[in-house]
């Protein structure tokens, strides 16, 4: 078992022919059989994209169409900034499963849309500004190394692209492995929350334990320690291991993810990492103690 | 990216919002025909800069008791002698740090006979994904400090964006900041229109404190700080031009220029990085052990050699830095393409000080294969934690 996606996921690529796309659809397919099925492009379709190691996709000209054809369930976004809400929303009209949205500054106002448009959907989006999820040795979506990966016990969620890299990484030099990573993305507006993720990870039978990986700005690191404590007060409960970045931020400064921005005393980093503690969940204080945290939390 | 407060002004006036007649000035010429345009019996005299709190405010160069960075005049004369004093100092306020920022502008503007304060800002609510306004009737103060005292005076309204902000929605404000007759007629009208406005031109930040109820209940814009989703620039060529370069740090100007997301801090230890959440971490960890950072930098996920090349010319441009890390664990980004920028760098601008290397991810082993080859003097790391270490160690021996 795993989350949200495995071996029989088929996606589609939205802005598959752009450099991106083409060279994290390569990585996709070269990572256990991924299954990339189709690539979407309004001007384009009727022809094909061919990956540097000769295979080939068909390119349909819509996402409805795409879904179609192949019966894919979801859909990795890597359209550019500008045009990246439209395409979500194609992907939300043509009641695609799982939409993942790798793009990077999308506008907050777009976003704000989007969200109203997702509340009554069929739709779960993750992201933006994600680095996309994998299962491992199933199925890769969005640009993660794949060489990271080792099939285990631990799921990741993290709202850091690079910091989800940390986890899955030093959770596989700890020897512990993961079931699904998932990156929900750094922007304020997004589609899924910690919560959202840690609400699957608690139902699945493989995903032994939890990291989360978060950091200032906003309160969600808190509304997800107050969902795990109350969750366990009703006897559900995994070892947690977490991380909050930003620690030596500047007040009132955004650093780079338009969402990690400390205002007004609020989505400081030790308010997160007391709520986190309080909540049970093993806080590491360097982002290097990781895998090591995990091992403490599970005991 | 954040405007001036007349910038703000005048943008909002468009949108039918009633603000005072004001004239801005940028040099002491201008300031006779500002003050001549504007018709009395009180001018206000208004500190340009990108920082709140100017009321309250100090000029270093000025002798302690002097007055603030907004200055109510009661004459044309004292109007003048405010400009003088004002204008080409540095003002130092909780939001500028103890360096100050010198202000090049002036807003002069018509004084408004006030009968209450109230607080307006329009902000874009994470936690229900939608534009919030955000109201109180204790205006004029710091709304942080409203917030903790007194949360049930804080008052939000999230607005659907399908729907836009409709009557009921601007109704529920008034009736929040207790307006009535004229005043609450004229606030729904500026509430749907101040919503406009934000939504049309992809705000940020819309705050305005004071909004002001006048003697005649008349509603009045009287302070507005706007800032724009940087995110969102590249469909306003109308916003972008109120840029103030001035208002800037240089390195975070040219490092914007290549796209790079850079912020100066007060260390040592030179820092690059791809991903927010890793720099972030990266500066943390450098803390851990012992160090301080002299920046955050992310170089983002679609970095070029080019662009690498450029944040480690901003890096090493800093007199403070003693040492640098580079941080990279690639997913988007390849590790052959930052090493290949590490490399080109260090070839155009030299190597005045330590430099630690950790790459891991994508196309790692070409990425370190071209830093092996280099012959550059790097100290390689293994993973985040002997990276820290080692440059800690090389910049405090």
């Amino acid at each position: 078992m795993s989350i949200l996606l495995n071996r029989d996921t088929k996606i589609i690529v939205q802005g598959l022919t752009g450099k991106t796309g083409t060279f994290h659809t390569e990585q996709a397919l070269a990572y256990s059989n991924t299954q990339m099925v189709a690539g979407v492009h309004p001007k384009k379709g009727g022809e094909s994209w061919t990956s540097a190691g000769g295979q080939s996709l068909p390119i349909y000209a819509s996402v409805g169409e795409a879904k179609e054809a192949t019966g894919a369930t979801a859909s990795v976004v890597y359209v550019p900034p500008a045009g990246a809400a439209a395409a979500i929303e194609e992907a939300i009209d043509a009641e695609i499963e799982l939409i993942s949205c790798i793009t990077e500054g999308v506008p907050v106002q777009d976003m704000v849309r989007v969200a109203e448009k997702l509340r009554n959907s069929k739709s779960r989006l993750v992201g933006p500004n994600s680095p996309g999820m994998m299962t491992a040795d199933e199925c890769k979506i969005g640009i993660m190394p794949g060489s990271i990966f080792k099939k285990g016990s631990v799921g990741v969620v993290s709202r850091s692209g690079t910091l989800t890299y940390e986890a899955v990484y030093q959770t596989t030099v700890a020897g512990l492995g993961q079931t699904s990573a998932i990156g929900i993305g750094g922007d304020p507006v997004k589609g899924t929350e910690f919560v959202d993720v840690l609400e699957l990870f608690l139902a699945d039978d493989d995903t032994k334990s939890i990291i989360m990986i978060g950091e200032i700005g906003g309160s969600a690191e808190e509304e997800a320690a107050q969902f795990l404590a109350d969750e366990a007060k009703k006897g559900r409960s995994k070892p947690v291991a977490g991380f909050i970045a930003g620690r030596t931020a500047p007040p009132g400064r955004t650093m780079g993810h338009a969402g990690a921005v400390i205002s007004g005393g609020k989505g400081g980093a030790e308010d997160k990492i007391e709520a986190m503690r309080s909540a049970g969940i093993v806080v590491s204080d360097s982002p290097a103690g990781l895998g090591q945290a995990m091992l403490k939390a599970i005991g | 990216m954040n405007i001036h407060e007349y910038q703000a002004k005048a943008l909002l006036r468009t949108y039918g919002a009633p603000v005072a007649a004001g004239v801005p000035i940028t040099s002491l010429d201008e300031a006779e025909a500002a003050i001549n345009a504007l018709p009395g019996p009180v001018w206000v005299v208004k500190s340009q800069i990108h920082a709140g709190g100017r009321g309250k405010g100090k000029f270093k160069e000025l002798p302690e008791d002097a007055k603030g960075g907004v200055r109510v005049s009661f004459s044309p004369e004292e109007a003048m002698d405010n400009i003088k004093e004002m204008f080409g100092n540095t003002l130092v306020t909780k939001q500028t740090g103890p360096s100050g920022k010198q202000v090049n502008r002036l807003y002069i503007e018509s004084g408004a006979a006030i009968d209450r304060e109230l607080y307006l800002s329009l902000l874009v609510n994470r936690e229900t994904g939608m534009t919030s306004f955000v109201a109180s009737t204790e205006g004029g103060m710091d709304i942080e400090t409203v917030a903790e005292e007194t949360p049930d005076l804080i008052h939000t309204v999230d607005i659907t964006p399908s729907q836009g902000c409709t009557d009921q929605d601007a109704a529920k404000l008034a009736d929040a900041l207790k307006l009535d007759g004229t005043a609450k007629t004229q606030a729904v009208e500026l509430f749907k229109n101040l919503y406009t406005a934000f939504a049309e031109k992809d705000m940020s930040l819309l705050e305005i404190n004071p909004l002001i109820v006048t003697e005649s209940n008349d509603m009045q814009v009287l302070d507005a700080k706007v800032s724009f989703d940087n995110n969102a620039l590249f469909r306003h060529s109308d916003v972008q031009e109120l840029r103030d370069l001035t208002e800037e740090d240089e390195k975070e100007i040219q490092a914007s220029k290549y796209d790079l997301s850079y912020i100066a801090l007060d260390g040592e230890i030179g820092c690059m990085v791809n991903g927010a959440g890793l720099a972030m971490a990266t500066m943390d960890i450098i803390k851990l052990y012992g160090g301080e950072p002299a920046n955050f930098l992310d170089v983002g996920g679609g970095a070029t050699t080019e662009k690498v090349t450029e944040a480690f010319k901003i890096i090493t441009a800093d007199p403070n830095v003693k040492g640098i890390l580079v941080n990279i664990f690639g997913g988007i980004m390849r590790c052959d393409v930052i090493a290949e920028g590490v490399v080109e760098a260090v070839k155009q601008v030299g190597l005045p000080v330590p430099l630690v290397v950790r790459l891991e991810g994508t196309k790692v082993n070409e990425g370190k294969k071209i830093i092996n080859e280099s012959g550059l003097n790097v100290i390689a790391a293994d993973d985040l934690d002997d990276a820290a270490q080692k440059i800690v160690k090389a910049v405090k021996g």
